[in-house]
């Protein structure tokens, strides 16, 4: 099951349930650690993937869901025996719940090192905007 | 928390975030609040293996300049140093304090920032002359060989 974060809403929302019927009975993954920012333009996330490649990496939107879902693979030589590890999941998977503000059609990906930066911009409608006040 | 292992049940994760928040609360204080010896948030998480010939140490750092990773050996022991900074939003926002004037809003703030430092004992074989570090994806990956008189070799009979 993925924990599903609520993208632009100040309050956290850790105890919300998923919505029904979106439930992932998958093998377990990794929640990646993000940061969301919120400017006037929109949003800015950036999720650490280490180990990910471009091609190993899947974004899908599904209506008000946005879904990062990566596998981590690192070079080892053959006939490793693995003594210590910390990272013992190479899969990460994470939902966020897109607020209608944002426009998911024009989503900007970007993988570099390790980290993806997705920019998801304001509807047009939604960016804050000078009204002009005419007078008679 | 972010790299801790996930089990597929709602109350699990629910469980580990209560735990990641004592954390948070204890380390205020400057105490433990396991009897592990790296923190939950220990960055960056590393993974070590060997090979007949080598050691393998990988550490999951993404988003670091290369330049300005530390891998140093000193008797024996390995230390990977470095500085990870804060993505652009944020840094904006902690400079100036408040993120009113800018219209910043963070509304999460999971990865590690700052200075990091994590030290890893080699065992006796290997060889501290024949480090090789490379960094790709994120990941920094080390390969210590071991001394050439370690390694297991067939020894014939006359």
């Amino acid at each position: 099951m993925s924990e599903r974060t609520e993208m632009s809403v100040p309050r956290p929302q850790h105890m919300q349930a998923p919505a029904e019927g979106r439930e992932h009975h998958e093998a377990p993954a990794l929640v990646p650690a993000v940061d969301i920012v919120e400017d006037e333009n929109g949003i800015v996330l950036y999720a650490d993937l280490p180990g990910v490649s471009k091609d190993r990496l899947d974004i899908r939107v599904d209506g008000d869901s946005l879904l990062i879902e990566a596998h981590a693979s690192v070079h080892v030589p053959e006939g490793l025996k693995v003594l210590h590890a910390e990272m013992r999941e190479p899969h990460y998977r994470r939902v966020f719940t897109l607020s209608p503000e944002l426009d998911a059609s024009r989503i900007d990906a970007n993988l570099k090192d390790g980290v993806l930066t997705l920019h998801v911009p304001r509807t047009e409608q939604a960016k804050p905007r000078r009204i002009d006040v005419t007078v008679n | 928390m972010s790299f801790a292992v996930r089990f597929p049940t709602d109350f699990v994760s629910e469980f580990e975030r209560m735990q990641q928040e004592f954390d948070d609360a204890f380390r205020s204080f400057g105490l433990p609040s396991s009897i592990r010896a790296t923190g939950r948030g220990a960055f960056p998480v590393l993974n070590v293996g060997t090979t007949e010939d080598a050691i393998e140490i990988v550490a999951f750092a993404p988003g670091i300049d290369p330049q300005k990773l530390e891998v140093s050996v000193d008797k024996g022991v390995l230390t990977i140093d470095g500085e990870r900074p804060a993505a652009a939003g944020i840094a904006a926002v902690a400079e100036n304090g408040t993120s009113s004037r800018d219209r910043v809003n963070v509304y999460a703030r999971e990865r590690f920032t700052g200075k990091f430092r994590r030290v890893i004992n080699l065992p006796k074989d290997a060889d501290p002359d024949q480090v090789r570090a490379r960094y790709t994806d994120g990941c920094l990956c080390i390969t210590v060989n071991k001394r050439e008189t370690s390694k297991p070799r067939q020894i014939p009979v006359q």
